[in-house]
């Protein structure tokens, strides 16, 4: 037994992973950390990073293949009902965030952690300004001051976000007893 | 670690088709949110049922987090008050002391102003200075990543909550409600950038918009322009123009002063209030709701 579950020495006979939860997790974390990101504080100035994009980001960069291309739709959708951005302005970001990703790993198969970072940091970059501009149309005033210390804090946040999916992905594969 | 290679799919049809119809959906879910976005951005009420609907859900879960939260709030300001009692003390004893002076001296101009009025013969059409508000509500959630700044508040229609109310705490403005579902409903914060409150100083009623900036201040525009006469630390309340808000809640003090305006903090900093009321809308609640309907030009006879 280590601090993860049994190990395989004395792995219990009729437990096995629940297909379930190993498919539906990722998904409803990055939707957790949507409905979250608005509820600990009651902000003046958008403070918090967004971490349901940074959910996503985590996910797929740690396990590529658990969520499919399309997921920025539905996902981005949810985060919309949430976000107070205009409907439609995470479906679309999300998508192409997914899209993007996905060339990125197609061009550069082999990275390394400070790569992975800075991929994500300018992808966060990217997003955040975005999501303003789009916020921002028929608006008159830039409000970049408002958008840097955000930019700052959720580039610092990604790696514990990424520690945290880590930890959901061991979770994943959690072994329930099962019935067969 | 070898990222898998989910494009190379071998020779397998069903495979290869999965692949392809992924990325057409990924790309058609890219066009399909720019859509929406775009239906969104035209009608800002679009998908108000959606998102009202959301937030219903997710009201449970924010009314416990805002219990926590003033309580982990509590905690702060306690902390930061044993640190600083000494000249905290200190310095609210000399503000207690002139406050009882402003105090009585504000009797004496309140009690000269009841019976001015009663020489005149005035009826005060207005109703009494704090008229009882709707409903009482908690924050439960904001919009803390994004731009736009809106929070959610729990009470609803089922509370007679209606568009357009003004939402206040005890120190001042904190937003109109945007939209209403059940058992929540969407404030426009006073800090969001399409916020426009009509105001007016304080000392001399000299009017002014105040403008959310987006990230926790307010742009006051004067609306004679010319000389500035602002000064750090003149206070801004609602005017009561275009019959929103009723005229003299607090929304702002100056800090800093700009070419045309200034730029003011926000009173009743929704961070740090915990409860808001929801009052009438104060053209509805002085009985004229007629104010609210827009002006429509006369439309010409046409000759037969």
């Amino acid at each position: 037994m280590n601090a993860f579950g049994p190990a395989e020495s004395n792995r219990v006979i009729n437990r096995a992973p629940s297909p379930l939860v190993a498919r539906a997790l990722p998904w409803l974390v990055i939707m957790a950390g949507s409905v979250a990101q608005g509820m600990p504080l009651i902000a003046s100035a958008p403070v918090m990073p967004p971490f349901g994009f940074l959910l996503l980001l985590a996910w797929r960069q740690l396990r590529p293949g658990v969520l499919p291309v399309w997921a920025g739709l539905p996902l981005g959708l949810f985060d919309d009902c949430y976000s107070g951005q205009p409907m439609g302005s995470g479906m679309l970001l999300w998508s192409a965030a997914m899209i993007g990703m996905d060339a990125i790993e197609i061009r550069f198969p082999w990275r390394s952690y400070v790569m992975e970072w800075l991929v994500a940091a300018a992808f966060i970059l990217g997003y955040l300004l975005l999501a303003g501009g789009i916020a921002h149309v028929g608006g008159s005033i830039p409000v970049l001051n408002a958008l840097v210390p955000q930019l700052i804090f959720s580039v610092l946040t990604f790696p514990l976000v990424e520690r945290f999916v880590a930890a959901c992905d061991r979770a994943r594969l959690w072994r329930f007893r099962a019935f067969t | 670690m070898a990222p898998p290679n989910t494009r190379r799919t071998g020779f397998s049809k069903r495979a290869q088709y999965g692949t392809f119809f992924g990325y057409v959906a990924a790309l058609a879910g890219a066009l399909v949110g720019g859509g929406v976005l775009l239906v969104s951005l035209l009608d800002h009420d679009a998908f108000s049922g959606v998102r009202g609907l959301a937030a219903d859900v997710a009201a449970p879960a924010g009314s416990a987090v805002a219990a926590g939260r003033s309580g982990v709030q509590d905690a702060g300001a306690t902390l930061y008050g044993w640190l600083t009692w000494g000249t905290t003390n200190k310095r609210m004893a000399q503000e207690l002391e002139l406050a009882r002076v402003r105090l009585a001296e504000a009797r004496a101009v309140s009690e000269e102003n009841t019976r001015l009025k009663a020489m005149l013969g005035l009826r005060d059409a207005l109703g009494p200075g704090n008229p009882k508000p709707v409903a009482e509500a908690r924050l439960i959630q904001s919009s803390a990543t994004s731009l736009r700044r809106f929070a959610t508040i729990s009470a609803g229609s089922d509370d007679r909550v209606a568009v357009g109310m003004p939402v206040r705490s005890p120190l001042g403005l904190v937003g109109r409600v945007l939209e209403v579902s059940r058992s929540t409903a969407r404030v426009l914060l006073v800090t969001d950038p399409e916020s426009l409150v009509p105001v007016r100083r304080a000392r001399d009623g000299l009017p002014a918009f105040a403008q959310g900036k987006g990230d926790g201040s307010l742009q006051i525009k004067l609306i004679n322009l010319g000389v500035n006469p602002l000064k750090p630390g003149d206070v801004f309340v609602t005017s009561g123009a275009g019959g929103l808000y009723r005229p003299g809640i607090a929304v702002g003090v100056v800090t800093q002063l700009s070419r045309d305006g200034a730029v003011a903090k926000v009173l009743s900093d929704p961070t740090a209030s915990e409860f808001v009321s929801i009052e009438q809308v104060f053209a509805v609640a002085a009985g004229m709701p007629e104010a609210l309907t827009p002006y429509q030009p006369p439309v010409p006879e046409r000759k037969k």
